[in-house]
C-alpha cells in the first residue's frame, strides 16, 4: 500500500471541464491508434493521459509553434511505450496535426511506437526504461547551473522504477540540490506478468523517494482538480519532488481496466467499437 | 605464458621520457575548458580530475560518483542544451556496463558527448578482466555515427582531445593508464581524425596498429623485419572509425598484405574493421594481431598479460612473415597461446 499523505488540495483557477474534454479527445485518439496497423501500449497510455494533459494544457510552459523555445520547461516521456497518449496529447496542443495520428506506425509517416526526435515537441527518444529521470537531471542541472528557470518534468511508470538506474539518477538529483526537475510516477500498478507488488514489490514507495533525499506527494492521477495543484506546486522546495499519481491502467473503457491484459492491445474493428463505447459510456 | 618475454624492444623509442596519455589529456581539457565555457568536465569519481576542475572551474565540473548509467544520460542531456561535456569513467564501464546509455542517450540523439575511456585494453592489467576493456572497440564502433579514437602516446592524445572538441557527434576516446613510451619524437605532428599516419614507409607488407603498446610493437617489429630483409610499412591507424579507407586500399596495392596490430581482442575491433574494408574495396590478406577470445587468468603487467594473450612485436613479426610465405593456403604461424 502506498501511505497516505495529505491530498494536495484542489484549486480555484484549474479549468477541469476543459481539462478532461482534452483527455476525453485523447483517449480516444488512443483507442483509434490502438485499431491502427501496428496497435499500441493502450493500458498504460490511457492510466498515464490525465497527467499528460495537465502537464500539457495547464503546468508545462510550452510554445507548440517554436518547440524548441529556449524558456520551455522540458518534458521527458521516461515510459515511452505511452506514446499513443504522448502524441494525442502533443497533437491536442498544437504541435502536430491532428490527422497526422493516423499516421502511427506507417511507414509514411514519423511516428513510431516509442517516440523519436522527428517528432515536434519531443526532447528524448524514450522507450528502454529507465533513462528518463537521468536526462532529466542534466536538462535540471544544465539550467541551474546557467542561472534559467526551466523546469523539468519527467513522467515514469512505476514498473520502470524496477530499473536501478532510476535510483542512480533519484540520488544524484538530491544531492545536487535540483529542486527543478519533477518526477511523476504513473502508479497503474501493474506490469506485463501482472501486479508490480507480486512481481516486484515497489511499496514503501514514498518512504524510498523521501530516503533517496526528494520531497514526495501522492495524488489521484485521474483527479485533474488535484493533479494540477501538485504538479504546478512541485518544484521549487529545495528539494527534487516526486508526484506519486494513484492511476488505472486502462482508465476510462471499464473492460480494460486494471488488466494486464490492456498493456498491449492490436484492436479489431469490433474490439475498438466496443473499447470506444464504453469510453464514451463513461465520459 | 609460452617462452620468455622479451620486456625491452629491440627498436629503441626516441629519446622522450614516458608519458600518460591520461595527464596530456586532462592537461589538455582544461586548457580547452578555461577558454569555452561550454565545454564540461563530467566525472565518475575516477581520481585526478577533481582537483583541478573543481578548484579552477567549478561550474564546469560535477561528479556523478560511481554512477556510470546516470553518468552516461545526464552528460546526453547536458549536450542536448548545448554544452560540450567530457565524460570520464574506464574503458570498460563506457563500453559493457552504460553501453545502453551511450547507444540510445548518446548515439542514437547523435549528441556531442566526448566519452573518455580511460584503462583501455589490458592497461589495468593488474586489476584483472573486471577492469580489461578488449571489447570496446568493436563495441563503440557498432553504434552509428560514434567516431572512435585510440592514441598512440601523450602528445597524441592532446592533439585528439584538442581535435574532438568541436566535432559533431560522439565522439569516444580510448586511453591507457600509465606512462608510456612515446611514438613521436615532437609536438609538431599533423593530426586530422579520420586519417592515417605513416610511421614508416615499407613495399612488402603493411603493419596497421592502433593504441600505445601496438604501435610500438608495429615498430619494433618492422625494424626486426628489416633485419631480415622484409621491408614493412606502419600505419598508425589512431582513428578506428571513421576508418581511413584510403590509406588501406594504398597499402593493399603497394604490399603484399596487411597486419593489424591492437591491444584488443582479434574480434570485431581494429582488425575486424580493416577486414571489412579491405575485403569490400581491395581484397588482400589480414592477419589480425590482436588478444584471443578469453579472459586472463593470471597477473601481469600489461605487457605480459598481451603478450599472453597474443600481442607482442613477436606476434607482430610472425603473422608478417607468415602472410609473406609465398603460399595463400599456408596457416598464419602465430605462437601459439596457452592459457589458465
Amino acid at each position: 500500500m502506498t501511505v497516505q499523505t495529505a491530498e494536495p488540495l484542489a484549486a480555484a483557477d484549474v479549468d477541469v471541464d476543459e481539462l478532461e474534454r482534452r483527455a476525453f479527445a485523447v483517449r480516444e485518439h488512443v483507442l483509434a491508434i490502438g485499431a491502427g496497423p501496428i496497435g499500441t501500449h493502450v493500458g498504460g497510455s490511457l492510466s498515464v493521459t490525465d497527467i499528460l494533459v495537465a502537464l500539457y494544457f495547464d503546468v508545462l510552459r510550452v510554445r507548440p509553434d517554436e518547440p524548441e523555445w529556449v524558456g520551455r520547461d522540458h518534458f521527458v516521456l521516461s515510459k515511452g511505450h505511452a506514446s499513443a497518449a504522448l502524441y494525442a496529447t502533443l497533437a491536442e496542443r498544437g504541435f502536430l496535426p491532428i490527422n497526422e495520428l493516423a499516421t502511427y506506425g506507417r511507414s509514411t509517416g514519423r511516428l513510431m511506437a516509442h517516440p523519436t526526435l522527428a517528432v515536434p515537441g519531443v526532447e528524448f527518444a524514450t522507450g528502454s526504461l529507465g533513462h528518463g529521470l537521468s536526462l532529466g537531471v542534466g536538462l535540471a542541472l544544465a539550467a541551474r547551473r546557467a542561472g534559467r528557470p526551466n523546469r523539468v518534468y519527467v513522467v515514469l511508470g512505476d514498473g520502470e522504477l524496477q530499473e536501478g538506474s532510476v535510483w542512480e539518477a533519484a540520488m544524484s538529483a538530491a544531492h545536487l540540490g535540483l529542486d527543478n526537475v519533477t518526477a511523476v510516477v504513473d502508479r497503474n500498478r501493474l506490469q506485463i506478468n501482472g501486479s508490480t507488488e507480486d512481481r516486484m514489490g515497489l511499496e514503501p514507495l514514498t518512504e524510498k523517494w523521501r530516503s533517496f533525499g526528494w520531497d514526495a506527494s501522492v495524488v489521484d492521477g485521474h483527479d485533474l482538480a488535484r493533479l494540477v495543484p501538485a504538479l504546478r506546486d512541485a518544484p521549487g522546495s529545495g528539494r527534487p519532488s516526486v508526484v506519486l499519481a494513484d492511476t488505472v491502467k486502462g482508465r476510462g473503457v471499464r473492460h480494460l481496466e486494471n488488466r494486464k491484459q490492456g498493456h498491449f492491445a492490436k484492436l479489431s474493428p469490433t474490439a475498438y467499437e466496443r473499447a470506444l463505447a464504453a469510453l464514451r459510456a463513461a465520459a | 605464458m609460452s617462452g620468455a618475454l622479451a620486456l625491452r624492444p629491440e627498436w629503441e623509442v626516441p629519446s622522450r621520457a614516458p608519458a600518460s596519455d591520461r595527464a596530456a589529456y586532462r592537461d589538455t581539457l582544461l586548457e580547452l575548458a578555461r577558454a569555452d565555457r561550454r565545454i564540461w568536465c563530467v566525472d565518475s569519481d575516477t581520481g585526478g580530475l577533481e582537483k583541478q576542475f573543481e578548484t579552477e572551474l567549478p561550474d564546469q565540473y560535477v561528479d556523478l560518483g560511481i554512477a556510470e548509467a546516470n553518468l552516461m544520460s545526464v552528460s546526453a542531456a547536458l549536450a542536448s542544451t548545448g554544452l560540450l561535456p567530457f565524460v570520464n569513467t574506464m574503458a570498460a564501464f563506457a563500453s559493457s556496463r552504460a553501453l545502453e546509455q551511450v547507444k540510445v542517450d548518446i548515439a542514437y540523439h547523435r549528441l556531442p558527448v566526448r566519452i573518455v575511456g580511460t584503462h583501455s585494453g589490458f592497461s589495468a592489467a593488474h586489476l584483472g578482466p573486471t577492469h580489461h576493456a578488449q571489447q570496446d572497440l568493436a563495441a563503440m564502433r557498432a553504434l552509428p555515427g560514434m567516431t572512435v579514437l585510440t592514441p598512440a602516446d601523450a602528445g597524441e592524445a592532446a592533439r585528439m582531445v584538442r581535435a574532438t572538441a568541436y566535432l559533431p557527434g560522439p565522439v569516444y576516446i580510448r586511453l591507457g593508464r600509465s606512462e608510456t613510451d612515446p611514438v613521436y619524437a615532437e609536438d609538431d605532428v599533423e593530426f586530422t581524425i579520420g586519417r592515417a599516419i605513416e610511421l614508416r614507409a615499407g613495399a612488402d607488407v603493411t603493419i596497421v596498429a592502433a593504441g600505445s603498446y601496438p604501435v610500438l610493437f608495429a615498430l619494433e617489429a618492422a625494424e626486426r623485419l628489416a633485419n631480415t630483409g622484409v621491408d614493412a610499412a606502419v600505419l598508425n591507424m589512431h582513428t578506428v572509425k571513421p576508418l581511413d579507407v584510403n590509406a588501406l586500399v594504398r597499402a593493399a596495392e603497394t604490399t603484399r598484405g596487411i597486419v593489424t596490430v591492437e591491444d584488443h581482442s582479434a574480434l570485431g575491433g581494429l582488425g575486424g574493421a580493416v577486414a571489412e574494408a579491405v575485403a569490400t574495396h581491395h581484397p588482400t590478406r589480414v592477419l589480425r594481431v590482436g588478444t584471443t577470445d578469453g579472459f586472463c587468468a593470471r597477473p601481469g603487467t600489461h605487457r605480459e598479460q598481451l603478450h599472453t594473450g597474443g600481442v607482442s612485436a613477436d606476434h607482430v613479426v610472425a603473422a608478417a612473415s607468415s602472410l609473406l610465405q609465398p603460399s595463400l593456403t599456408d596457416r598464419p604461424q602465430i605462437p601459439t597461446v596457452h592459457r589458465g
